[in-house]
């Protein structure tokens, strides 16, 4: 039946091969017959050596991992426009793989009785087929087809640096050329390098490649006074300009840039200096397609234009993060790698959303990351938590004000839902407007939760008050700061109410030393290694540093680390607790990448002997921090 | 029943006999074979006695599929008619798509519905303006269980002191939330199609004890 619905679905599935060749009107026909289907994250929509469906399928919103064979490792990603489960349809063979939600995924399921017509028929269509069943990719003219996302920068292949694939990846070049003239003058091809944030700039004849001139080349000529700064590009170009072919693979650009000992490779249209130039190539683009080097990483997103370009290389953060791990390398250095990079992508979608905004911000403010990120201990993402501080205006404008960041707020927020980090359940958001305040308003707000700490505005603080700017005027996060710090000396029976805010959660092991696990719900049996292990070290953390007024210390470990320095008498315990942090989130990282999702509950059953060893030492020490803090701020006495 | 209680069966169309027969097979409690019917009505106005409605739109959900080709769209022919809310959903009375009679479009919706449970967003007004629409036509009122996805979302959030729930959320809120295109929105079956995504989405995130079942959804929506 035609509907709008599916002319939804048509418009959909234009953009994409091979959809885009067929007629307008075969499109709808085919749409019509659609199944609109949803996918949880890890539903399994088909398993390897199922007897083919009667459908092939498109992501719509999403995506699919395939997986292959016993260890089932990810052979590839699909998402938004990719097609998948097609070959065993038309070869009439049973599944080679496994596809799974990797993601919470909306999927079109094509009748393949009904499309089966059309590729017979439409040579254009069989065409893509052949040559990508062919191929061994899934799609190869995504590249051209999604040639504006490399306005910017290139995708990254989400690949690890193991992947033994690279020797076949064709390379993602920069299309979008800078090119001057040999007539052009080096002042202004500086200028334009700068200004498009290149390290190379092309100069061509007829869209001819004829020489390169790069950042080396500039320092080397014109800086150390050898030409003058008027020089024409001419005089300083490298000639002749090495040029390859649109297919290279990563491996190959490898080498050729070793063979020759050069940081720029120039594609051209057959791959001869003789015909169009139409992209470079440069080390940078090599070493994200690596996807290996957090510089490289950093880069990357700093250059990105897109939320979208941002959740690609969110995608190899967490690849990086694997590798860190199996490698053993020291959690300390993998969490401020990996929390560095995941601020870089936070900052860099503030920076996106404020372009966005009709007009700049009309003062100061300072976005603040709360919970986990805000002691920069998010290793996987998770839930967001977020506020906006803004610079105190006169009560007229107050009203204005606030309305301009909320909207911007929003945006933010929406960027970060789609770059992966989930919606606040609580709305402990800068777009909800409890969360998005003056700076006077929130001192207002704080001095109420210290003054009258009820149950809520001590779990309100301990979320609160683990904030950490990401983006912003620093001087409104200090002064908010100081505040908290004066405000709890004033009412220091805030302390105790924190305290016991902090032994609420109950002690990992019962009577007999055995696990807690949870007793029902969707978790039921499984270890809740957050709210009973992680929980009570942050907690006890953060009041205890909050007694020594010591700022812009968060995370927790570290934390641990300067009370240990403050009191020396306490020297071992503190220790010991900041190592417990360290291996508690190792553990819980490493259960989250295993199950992709948040890590926080664990299958008791399923850990070695030797992880559960390890977990239960632990909580030696969380039973002892718990009672420091009682004996400290005299809980016992009052409200326990 | 005594002869007393029991007055003369009623002369109701084939159609609704067909409907009424339906309801004989009882509803499995596995959620994933319930048929369920997401629908919506775009109306000249929110009076219940005089607006009337100007399209259904309705889209079958088994399994968490939706087979387009299954999908319903009905346009009714008007007699009374709304400038005001004209502009929002843009049906022209009597123009554009190819108009029936209520008594048709009731009927055409029957036999779609059969015994489905039916899931809408603030449901109580679609089914109000449905069953009022029956009554003028001599029918009895819908007899389909109904899911609200307004209920049902306020209970995916959390409950706490912290934050106050509201007391209704909009379609457009929950699109927002859920990243759902809002492009077709106030057509019927645009808004069909953005509460049967949203009550797809919900429905992962409502996890009881164990395995969730009609009945729990029932309890809840």
């Amino acid at each position: 039946m035609k509907n709008t619905i599916s002319h939804r679905v048509a418009d959909f599935l234009k953009n994409f091969p091979p959809f885009n060749v067929l007629d307008q009107k075969d499109l709808e026909t085919l749409s019509e017959e659609i199944t609109i289907i949803y996918k949880e994250k890890d539903n399994i929509i088909f398993a390897e050596n199922d007897e083919p469906h009667p459908y092939f399928y498109v992501v719509n919103k999403g995506a699919v991992a395939l997986k292959k064979g016993t260890d089932k490792s990810i052979m590839d990603m699909c998402d938004e426009g990719d097609i998948f489960g097609l070959r065993p349809l038309m070869a009439q063979e049973n599944y080679k793989m496994t596809a799974k939600a990797h993601e919470e995924s909306i999927l079109y399921a094509i009748p393949i009785n009904i499309f089966k017509p059309y590729a017979q028929k439409n040579t254009a269509v069989g065409n893509f087929l052949i040559e990508s069943f062919a191929s061994n990719t899934r799609n190869p003219y995504s590249k051209s087809h999604r040639g504006k996302l490399y306005d910017e920068v290139l995708d990254i292949n989400p690949v690890g640096p193991n992947s033994q694939i690279l020797d076949l990846q064709s390379v993602q070049y920069s299309r979008k050329l800078v090119t001057c003239t040999a007539n052009t003058s080096v002042k202004t091809i500086a200028r334009k390098m700068t200004e498009k944030n290149v390290g190379a700039m092309l100069v061509v004849k007829d869209k001819l490649p004829i020489g390169i001139i790069t950042d080396k080349d500039l320092r080397n000529n014109i800086v150390t006074g050898k030409y003058p700064i008027t020089t024409k590009a001419s005089a300083i170009m490298v000639s002749p300009v090495i040029t390859y072919h649109k297919n290279l693979t990563i491996t190959q650009a490898q080498m050729a840039m070793m063979k020759s000992n050069i940081s720029h490779l120039c594609i051209t249209k057959d791959g001869t200096p003789n015909s169009k130039a139409i992209g470079i190539l440069s080390k940078h683009d090599v070493m994200v397609a690596l996807g290996n080097n957090p510089a490289v990483l950093i880069k990357a997103i700093k250059r990105c234009k897109k939320i979208k370009s941002i959740k690609q290389i969110r995608k190899s953060i967490t690849h990086l993060l694997q590798d860190y791990l199996d490698q053993n390398i020291p959690i300390k250095l993998t969490t401020k790698i990996i929390s560095e990079l995941n601020d870089a992508c936070v900052k860099q979608i503030i920076k996106i959303s404020l372009e966005e905004m009709p007009s700049k911000p009309p003062v100061n403010f300072a976005w603040l990351a709360l919970g986990s990120q805000g002691r920069s201990e998010q290793l996987l993402q998770t839930d967001q938590d977020n506020a906006l501080v803004f610079e105190n205006v006169p009560e007229e404008k107050l009203i204005k004000t606030t309305a301009y960041f909320l909207e911007l707020s929003k945006l933010i927020n929406k960027g970060l839902f789609d770059i992966g980090y989930e919606y606040c359940p609580a709305e402990m958001m800068a777009s909800n407007p409890n969360w998005c305040l003056s700076l006077d308003e929130w001192k207002k707000t704080i001095s109420q939760w210290i003054i009258n700490p009820g149950t809520d505005e001590v779990l309100l603080s301990s979320i609160f008050f683990d904030y950490n700017i990401t983006y912003g005027d620093v001087n409104l996060v200090n002064e908010l700061s100081e505040h908290i710090f004066e405000a709890t000396k004033k009412y220091p029976i805030f302390y105790l109410h924190l305290a016991s805010g902090a032994l609420q959660n109950p002690s990992p092991t019962g009577f007999f030393r055995q696990l807690l696990v949870e007793e029902d719900g969707e978790h039921k049996d499984s270890f809740d290694v957050k709210r009973r292990a992680l929980m009570p070290l942050t907690d006890a953390a953060r009041v205890l540093i909050l007694s020594h007024s010591v700022k812009s210390i968060n995370s927790t470990a570290e934390r641990f680390e300067k009370l240990a320095e403050l009191e020396p008498n306490n020297e071992e315990i503190f220790m010991a607790c900041s190592y417990a942090t360290r291996a508690l989130l190792k553990f819980r990282t490493k259960q989250g990448l295993l199950h992709n999702d948040s890590g926080r509950y664990i299958a008791i059953d399923k850990l070695t002997k030797e992880e559960k060893i390890k977990l239960k030492r632990t909580f030696k020490t969380i039973k002892e921090i718990q009672e420091l803090v009682s004996i400290r701020f005299k809980v016992s006495n009052l409200l326990r | 029943m005594i002869d007393f209680f029991k007055r003369k069966v009623p002369d109701y169309p084939d159609f609704w006999w067909e409907y009424e027969n339906s309801f004989n097979e009882k509803l499995s409690d596995d959620l994933s074979v319930v048929r369920f019917v997401v629908l919506d009505t775009e109306t000249t106005g929110f009076d219940y006695l005089n607006d009337r409605i100007l399209c259904i739109g309705a889209l079958s959900l088994v399994d968490k599929n939706i087979a387009l080709n299954q999908s319903l769209e009905l346009f009714l022919k008007q007699e009374h008619y709304n400038a005001e809310t004209a502009k929002i959903h843009g049906i022209l009375k009597n123009g554009g798509a190819s108009c029936i009679s209520e008594i048709e479009a009731l009927e055409k919706l029957l036999r779609y519905l059969k015994n489905a449970v039916i899931v809408a967003h603030h449901a109580i007004f679609d089914i109000t303006m449905i069953n009022r629409a029956l009554e003028r036509n001599g029918l009895p009122k819908l007899r389909n269980k109904v899911l609200d996805t307004s209920n049902l979302y306020k209970k995916t959030l959390l409950t706490s002191n912290v934050f106050k729930k509201k007391e209704h959320y909009s379609l457009d809120e929950l699109a927002e939330k859920f990243d759902i295109s809002k492009k077709d929105r106030h057509t019927a079956i645009g808004d069909a199609y953005i509460t049967a995504i949203a009550f797809l989405k919900i429905k992962s995130r409502l996890k009881g004890k164990g395995q969730l079942r009609l009945k729990d959804v029932l309890k809840m929506g």
